[in-house]
């Protein structure tokens, strides 16, 4: 046994070793297993980023209420008589006789996409003086808070990146509205930074919404006290609203699109494994081709046959390694932290966001790049391992 | 043509990497064909949608509705053949992930407008007979496993129905077709129904879609229908409808187009491996060339012999690719979720080009070295 082990190690050693020496044909393999990586690595840290935008915007213990249907805060709506009943629940985490719930509009304004040019629908938030309390990631980074009862407006961090026109002092206009851009805020790196927030009275009387909201987001007591608001507040026969968890629903909305682009990033991934397999497989068969009479050598001084199928495998799993390493530092460098937007299909308003290469994405790339150095390394080991001595000492 | 068993004697040299390279050419082109059927679905078929159909849609954002009233107006303006309104319904079907488009329209003027959707005349009758009625593409049908005559529940979410509840019912009157590249996976049913049975927003649309006679005067048409409605409380923003889908495309941001740069930037990287591979195995057989020649093989048949084994490998490996990526188009979109699957015969052109000058390129190199080849180096090198 212990004779097994050195005979391996030996030839492993001497087959890394070699490596440089075959570097025209290992490159082919390294090259081959990296795009599968980079492919693999680049296209899911796009849903990556995607999902932490979407989910990082949602906390545990706040609550979203909207009307019974309504699949997103795009369609959902309910009269002011509704949000009073609401901020009476219990649950509802309270400051002095000031119910922690902010009563909000959600509609999207069209404005032109940086990149493009094109327009895009950016969503355009109304909101209560609690909203600041409700979300408490939201810092205003740059200028001051706007006013309640004007015209003057806050804009998202992501949103001022993408959209033209969002910069301080700025003025932005919107059919026969105008609004005045005071300040930019962060919000944790959520959805929410790609929004632009207005006064919802403001914005009920422009959009002739009378005294209607769409949504009301609520801090609640604790995340424990999730069931008692919501049960509280379906049961009661004056409304005729569902509620979720913030967290769920940021969760929901970016299922579709995250789904999406991993399927697409699996399938392309799975497809150009494929062809990593062969190239790998082609390199080995070189390599052990090339070799085939030092192989014979070894094996007629005594080397255990499965030595060498070992030493083979090792070295195109050495090879996937190398090329799943490059890879993976590739994507990266080149993709990580790339912003964009796009759009979220449930409310058809845009989300910034930033391509987020995560750890768990490269060891994900690498395990793959291992595993078609394995498979392609297969064929021709037992092809080394079987190679008739005296033939292969023969040959050139 | 003597030569044909000579080329296939050395095709078959190697057996083992002479099949692994057809099979990585082959896989290439499958996933070729696959990419260029994706990158039509992201920008959701802007090559097909039409120049002289004009969509006029609020001018704060598609999402706030424009009165009903607009459309005698678009209809009695001159160079309009036909107008009509859509508005976008939004409901769900059993599960919020079984999305589909449903788009309340006029049946006679959508028809008109639209005449790629093509309908048997009896169901057209059935459907301006039954306010109830809808037509569904057959993507959606076979997706559900929908028929004529099923009724079909849908979940409301922007029109809630007047008389409560939170589902509105539809009869399927027909199925419609199209050729390919035509969405077919849309849920199509009537205005006046959604009009009289809403809870609110009556005598609104989403959207208008007009036909203009004269596809070269789209612009001032436009501008003409904006400058109709301006200073209302619903000014317009007209585009061409291609204008409209490629704004929306764009919309979807540049994801689409990274991956599929990414995965085109790899996939040449595979068809240089597999170039490199078919070099590398003439480069092998430098003495055997030089053989050749002494016997009184001329250059050109050396190039030849050398170009038709690489052609050889690429033709095979990639129609037979290009032919299985169009066999799997054929069969519709897997997930049932993109509007547009088709493999368009320009990816196609693209895809047989590549394999050309693939095959000649591989080639190429090899074979001019072989051809310049001194018999007496070629016979010396080992």
């Amino acid at each position: 046994m212990f004779n097994w082990i050195s005979q391996t190690i030996a030839i492993t050693a001497l087959n890394l070793r070699t490596i440089p020496q075959r570097l025209g044909s290992s490159g082919v393999a390294i090259i081959g297993i990296a795009g599968v990586v980079v492919v693999f690595v680049s296209v899911l840290s796009i849903a990556a980023g995607f999902s932490a935008a979407m989910e990082g915007a949602g906390s545990e213990s706040r609550a979203l209420v909207m009307r019974t249907g309504a699949d997103s805060e795009m369609t959902s709506g309910f009269g002011g008589n509704s949000v009073t009943i609401i901020k009476e629940a219990p649950g509802l985490r309270r400051e002095g006789q000031t119910a922690l719930a902010s009563a909000e509009l959600f509609v999207i304004i069209d404005l032109p996409k940086i990149s493009t040019g094109t327009p895009a629908n950016v969503p355009l938030r109304g909101v209560e003086p609690t909203a600041f309390q409700v979300r408490g990631d939201v810092k205003i980074v740059e200028g001051r808070q706007f006013t309640f009862g004007t015209n003057e407006v806050i804009v998202g961090r992501g949103a001022r990146g993408q959209f033209a026109g969002l910069t301080v002092g700025n003025t932005v206009q919107s059919g026969k509205a105008t609004w005045q851009v005071v300040g930019v805020f962060s919000a944790g790196g959520g959805a929410a930074e790609t929004e632009i927030w207005v006064d919802s009275r403001v914005l009920q009387g422009i959009y002739n919404r009378g005294n209607s909201y769409q949504t009301v987001l609520a801090q609640l007591d604790s995340s424990a006290s999730f069931d008692t608001f919501r049960d509280w507040l379906t049961t009661n026969p004056q409304l005729n609203v569902q509620v979720r968890r913030e967290t769920e629903y940021y969760a929901a909305q970016s299922r579709a699109l995250s789904a999406l682009i991993r399927g697409v990033g699996f399938g392309i991934a799975a497809l150009m494994g494929l062809g990593a397999i062969f190239g790998a497989v082609l390199t080995m068969y070189t390599a052990v081709s090339t070799r085939s009479r030092e192989i014979a050598t070894l094996r007629a001084l005594g080397f255990n046959s499965t030595s060498v199928v070992v030493s083979v495998l090792a070295e195109s799993m050495a090879l996937g390694m190398i090329g799943g390493t490059i890879g993976g530092l590739s994507a990266y460098f080149a993709f990580n932290g790339y912003q964009t937007s796009t759009m979220n299909f449930q409310t058809f308003s845009q989300v910034a966001f930033a391509f987020l290469v995560t750890p768990e994405l490269l060891m994900t790339g690498l395990f793959y790049a291992l595993i078609i150095g394995l498979v392609g390394g297969l064929l021709p080991a037992i092809r080394a391992a079987r190679l008739p001595i005296p033939s292969a000492l023969r040959e050139l | 043509m003597k030569f044909l068993p000579l080329l296939w004697k050395s095709l078959w040299r190697k057996k083992f990497r002479t099949i692994v390279t057809l099979l990585s050419v082959f896989v290439a082109f499958v996933l070729f064909g696959v990419l260029m059927t994706i990158r039509t679905a992201f920008t959701f078929g802007v090559d097909i949608a039409g120049i002289d159909r004009l969509v006029l849609i609020h001018k704060v954002s598609l999402i706030m509705p424009l009165p009903v009233s607009y459309l005698n107006r678009l209809q009695n303006t001159p160079g309009v053949e036909t107008a009509t309104h859509n508005t976008w319904f939004g409901g769900v079907y059993q599960d919020p992930s079984n999305f589909f488009a449903q788009i309340v329209v006029e049946p006679e003027p959508f028809m008109k407008i639209y005449p790629e959707y093509k309908l048997p005349p009896e169901q057209m009758k059935a459907w301006l007979d039954d306010r109830q009625g809808a037509i569904v593409g057959v993507d959606v049908a076979r997706r559900f496993g929908w028929k004529l005559g099923d009724r079909i529940p849908i979940g409301a979410t922007i029109w809630q129905p007047k008389g409560g509840g939170q589902t509105w019912e539809f009869n399927i009157v027909g199925i419609y077709d199209g050729e390919q590249g035509v969405d077919k996976t849309q849920f199509f049913f009537r205005w006046d129904y959604l009009d009289e049975n809403r809870a609110g927003g009556a005598g609104t649309v989403g959207w208008y879609v007009v036909k203009i006679a004269d596809a070269s005067k789209s612009q001032e048409m436009g501008a003409r229908f904006d400058g109709m409605f301006a200073n209302s409380d619903a000014e317009t923003k007209t585009t061409t409808e291609k204008g409209f889908v490629e704004g929306f495309a764009n919309q979807m941001g540049n994801i689409g187009a990274i991956m599929i740069w990414i995965s085109v930037a790899v996939l040449f990287m595979m068809l240089l491996i597999a170039a490199s591979t078919m070099v590398q195995s003439v480069r092998e057989r430098t003495s055997e060339m030089a053989v050749l020649k002494t016997l009184g093989f001329s250059n050109t048949t050396i190039l030849s012999l050398v170009l038709g084994e690489s052609l050889f490998i690429c033709l095979l490996g990639g129609g037979a690719g290009l032919a299985l990526a169009w066999a799997f188009v054929q069969q519709g979109d897997p997930t049932g979720q993109l509007p547009i699957f088709v493999l368009q015969p320009q990816a196609i052109m693209i895809g047989v080009g590549l394999i050309v000058s693939m095959g000649i390129l591989a080639g190429l190199i090899p074979a001019l070295s072989a051809m310049q080849l001194k018999i007496t180096d070629g016979l010396r090198r080992n």
